[in-house]
């Protein structure tokens, strides 16, 4: 071969990057990113910032493309076959409802976000990283909305997800944690997201639903989670690369940093608490139990990251200990609100039976029997005299997470939490000491929230009644709320096992 | 500590999402029944001050928590009443505003003997 030599990966990355962060002339560089220092975080030296990845542009797109391929692939495979006859229970179908209102459009808010920190970061290196992660994040909003678009076909509460995802009360939970997120700098974003979510929570997100999948015999989503891991992978390392380069740039930027990983560990830890629901509740065949999952992938491989952390100053999140004595309550407590607001949520709700209870006493033997058992044989007892029982008024909700105040007190599980701040002569409630906390460093920012029990209530919602709120929310009444027990849904998946025993026979 | 924000006057920009008058007259009170975890959290309901005290438990607590089987069991003058967080006997008679409830007070009451199903406080 003859002619110019072909330039390296490394060299290839050093031409791409060559000069983007250029100093800017017609205007000052302040005023071109303005973003980047109100925060009070100081950078002295962008160049400081590697990028273990240097992936270029154009690998980028070949590699994304040809990982795009075999989903897609497998995505028509699994079609043609009628793969969604072959899960393991119609009820797992209500796992990729919660996934697509819940956490798709997250990824779609995470995509926007990283294209807003990769604008406004001055440095070069993260520019570039957060501009490829938002690039992922979009992609992976649409790879999951083609995978799940399959069950839609058959299965109800999936059509609406992005209208509901802005509405349904329960949604929000999801859309405010993001919105803080957003709405906040560049900084803090990255450590949000980027830190906070994506390296220290993520394998308590990602890792039950695909292994939940995989479990569950849906080889589509877990696909699209094989698919998705090498990304999560630069994601992580942006994550790590952060926080260390903010902690190596100044000791001011600490005690900003630590208030952030503080405020997002403990946001996060809310949110995860509908996988935890999930886990424990609504995969027909487990894989762990959330606090299994908790242990391993917060107590053990979050310990160690902070271990390594510490030479920075930075320590283990405010309230770790009582996330972690929490991960014995938050699935009962969660499943519970679920199931007596079955009549408003987007996805089916089911007693559990006999062999799920004592599975759940085998996972928590410290708890369960004790706390939770009794609730379940009370509703079973009223569901089986014709009283299934329902919450007929609407929760009160914590100000920062939004989710209805269920939480216990720190070692009594028979009290709720209640706590309190008064701001401006007005009166705010909170679950936790953690979301206090949050609500006390940012009034102003809490005020604002969006709580969709006080919207119901001051008329923004599509009128007074039940029924005019869930039309509201483009809830089909009786398909897609309710229980599974006597669904279309489980109709549908009784017909479909009826026909394969006639087969077989 | 406030907001660290971009623009120095973010505090006069922001609108109070749950500002009283935004409620048409009324005020959310938050009432919750200890001991009875059936009942997810504490349920919240949009009331005008002016009601009598009797009338939030009459007309309000006793049809919402009905479903409940101690709820028939409630004997209401031996019940243990908690408003944003002192203990007091509301007088039944009175406005809720005259027994200090205000725009998102909390309610909380025990029912001494009725500790939930089989005891557990659910």
């Amino acid at each position: 071969m003859s002619g110019a030599k072909k330039l390296g990966l490394k060299q290839r990355y050093a031409h791409m990057t060559r000069g983007l962060d250029w100093e800017t002339t017609y205007q000052p560089m302040d005023k071109v990113f303005p973003y980047d220092r109100f925060e009070g975080i100081k950078i002295k030296d962008w160049s400081a910032w590697e990028d273990p990845f240097r992936l270029t542009m154009d690998t980028y797109w070949k590699f994304q493309a040809e990982k795009e391929r075999k989903l897609y692939a497998v995505l028509d495979s699994f079609a043609q076959n009628n793969g969604q006859t072959g899960v393991s229970d119609g009820r797992y179908i209500n796992v990729l409802k919660l996934f697509l209102t819940g956490i798709s459009p997250e990824e779609y808010q995470a995509h926007r976000g990283f294209a807003f920190a990769g604008r406004h970061l001055r440095g070069v290196g993260p520019r570039v990283a957060a501009q490829m992660q938002s690039l992922d994040e979009l992609r992976h909003v649409q790879t999951q909305i083609h995978t799940i678009s399959h069950y839609n076909k058959y299965f109800d509460g999936l059509s609406e997800f992005r209208h509901m995802h802005d509405r349904v009360w329960y949604l929000s939970v999801p859309k405010s944690f993001f919105d803080d997120a957003r709405t906040a700098g560049p900084f803090e974003f990255m450590i949000a997201i980027g830190f906070a979510f994506e390296y220290l929570l993520t394998n308590l997100l990602f890792v039950p639903f695909m292994s939940g999948a995989a479990y569950n015999g849906d080889m589509s989503t877990v696909t699209f989670g094989f698919s998705a891991q090498s990304d999560e992978s630069r994601h992580m390392t942006l994550g790590i690369e952060v926080i260390k380069f903010l902690l190596e740039q100044h000791p001011d930027n600490l005690p900003i940093v630590q208030k952030w990983v503080d405020k997002w560990f403990w946001r996060g830890h809310r949110v995860l608490g509908l996988v935890a629901m999930m886990m424990d509740y609504m995969l027909p065949k487990k894989v762990m139990s959330w606090k299994e999952a908790w242990e391993i992938y917060f107590t053990e491989a979050g310990g160690s990251l902070f271990t390594d952390l510490a030479r920075y100053g930075l320590k283990v999140p405010k309230y770790a200990d009582v996330a972690t004595a929490e991960a014995e309550h938050i699935s009962h407590q969660n499943w519970a609100i679920f199931y007596q607001y079955t009549h408003a949520a987007g996805f089916h709700t089911w007693m559990p039976d006999a062999e799920h209870l004592d599975w759940l006493s085998a996972k928590y033997p410290d708890t369960f029997d004790k706390y939770y058992r009794p609730r379940w044989e009370l509703w079973a007892k009223l569901e089986k005299e014709g009283k299934r029982f329902y919450n007929n008024a609407l929760p009160q909700l914590c100000q920062c997470c939004q989710i209805p105040m269920g939480y216990t007190e720190p070692g009594d599980p028979t009290t709720i939490a209640f706590r309190s701040s008064t701001y401006k002569d007005q009166k705010y409630h909170f679950c936790s000491d953690g979301c206090k906390d949050i609500f006390d460093n940012e009034p102003d920012k809490f005020v604002q929230a969006w709580l969709p029990v006080h919207q119901i209530f001051q008329g923004n919602c599509g009128g007074a009644t039940v029924p005019d709120v869930l039309a509201w929310y483009r809830m089909n009444v009786g398909a897609d709320n309710m229980d599974y027990v006597g669904s279309p849904d489980e109709a549908l998946w009784n017909e479909w096992h009826a026909e394969k025993l006639r087969k077989a026979v | 500590m406030t907001v660290t924000a971009i623009v120095p006057d973010y505090a006069d920009r922001i609108e109070t999402a749950d500002a009283p008058e935004k409620f048409h007259g009324n005020a959310v009170i938050y009432v919750h029944w200890e001991e009875h975890l059936s009942f997810c959290s504490a349920l919240a309901f949009p009331l005008p001050l002016a009601m009598p005290f009797g009338a939030l438990v009459s007309e309000v607590i006793t049809p919402y928590y009905a479903a409940h089987p101690d709820a028939a069991n409630i004997v209401w003058d031996k019940v243990v009443w908690d408003i944003d967080g002192g203990k007091k006997a509301p007088d039944f008679s009175a406005s809720l505003e005259a027994n200090g409830l205000g725009h998102k007070s909390l309610v909380r009451f025990w029912t001494p003997g009725l500790n939930g199903w089989a005891g557990s406080a659910s």
